[in-house]
């Protein structure tokens, strides 16, 4: 066996070891679509609230009742379709790679996202049950970000930084009743684009 | 210069049995057609592999039903990671020893 036989040996044990425990077919530019996704959605629930003229300033009003099904309709919307835009280019990605995209990777990250998930969106429901409205945007971005950042052990070492400022933003949004929308724009727009670029221009190109 | 092969290990010396257990050092546990799928290797060729790992005690076999389809899972042993360590300590010493 000569030396470079046993160099490659060592990085295809390494890379194995990598390949085999993360799941790395999550596309970054899915995350760019996503996060624009909601900015649109973001921009439209802002615009059915409060109307083209209104200030960055204080709020009189609140979101009300009335306004409660239309904006669980959008916010629905903006989830089904970024899930399906995810799935489908991590399916388009991982078949480049002549992988699966159901693999025992894949199980791991869906069952780390999905304790703090389930918990965050039970939590939404009972909130809003009880009308408590004003915690509902803070409380989903915060186990949004206890998901991701529960995820990134299985994928890229980014999510958790995605994770933990979606958290922060959370806890800040709690602090500023009123001003949800901008912290959800913030969190699942912007943090999405600027994360989708940074894992695009990292692994993918 | 003499070489220390007490770490080496010839059961790892074959490179699918190497790989598998470079898989099942870093996953708890792993089956039958992932492993396949990484490795893109023959249904027979991963088989007879497996069976020597599991007669020398490294990897442990655990046969159940998903669906009504045969699911298999492979787990490592104690022994089995302290021999893969130990032959990757030795593989270091050889690369050293060539440098050096």
């Amino acid at each position: 066996m000569n030396q470079k036989d046993l160099i490659n040996q060592i990085g295809q044990i390494r890379s194995l070891m990598e390949k085999s425990s993360k799941f790395m077919s999550i596309s970054g530019l899915s995350g760019v679509l996503i996060g624009s996704y909601a900015l649109i959605g973001a921009a439209v629930a802002y615009i059915m609230l409060y109307g083209f003229n209104s200030q960055f300033g204080y709020r009189d009003h609140y979101v009300n009742r009335e306004s409660i099904p239309a904006l669980l309709f959008i916010a629905f919307a903006v989830l089904i379709v970024s899930i399906g835009t995810g799935y489908y280019m991590a399916q388009q990605k991982a078949k480049k790679a002549g992988q699966s995209i159901w693999n025992p990777t894949s199980k791991a990250l869906f069952q780390a996202m999905a304790i703090p998930l389930l918990t965050g969106g039970v939590l939404a429901l009972i909130l809003l049950y009880q009308q408590n409205v004003g915690m509902i945007a803070s409380t989903l971005l915060i186990f949004y970000g206890l998901s991701l950042s529960a995820a990134s052990s299985f994928s890229f070492r980014e999510l958790r930084w995605l994770g933990v400022l979606d958290i922060v933003l959370g806890l800040l949004a709690l602090c500023f009743p009123g001003y949800g929308i901008y912290f959800w724009a913030a969190g699942f727009g912007v943090l999405h684009i600027i994360y989708g670029l940074i894992v695009h221009q990292r692994y993918e190109k | 210069m003499s070489l220390d092969l007490s770490l080496y290990d010839k059961v790892l010396e074959n490179r699918v049995r190497l790989q598998i257990m470079s898989i099942l050092v870093a996953n708890e546990h792993y089956d039958f057609n992932s492993l396949k799928e990484l490795l893109d290797v023959t249904d027979g060729n991963l088989a007879s592999n497996l069976k020597s790992l599991e007669k020398e005690g490294y990897i442990t076999v655990e046969k159940s039903f998903v669906d009504r389809k045969p699911n298999t899972k492979y787990r490592r042993t104690e022994k089995g990671k302290k021999s893969f360590e130990n032959h990757l300590a030795a593989l270091e010493n050889l690369i050293k020893q060539q440098y050096g």
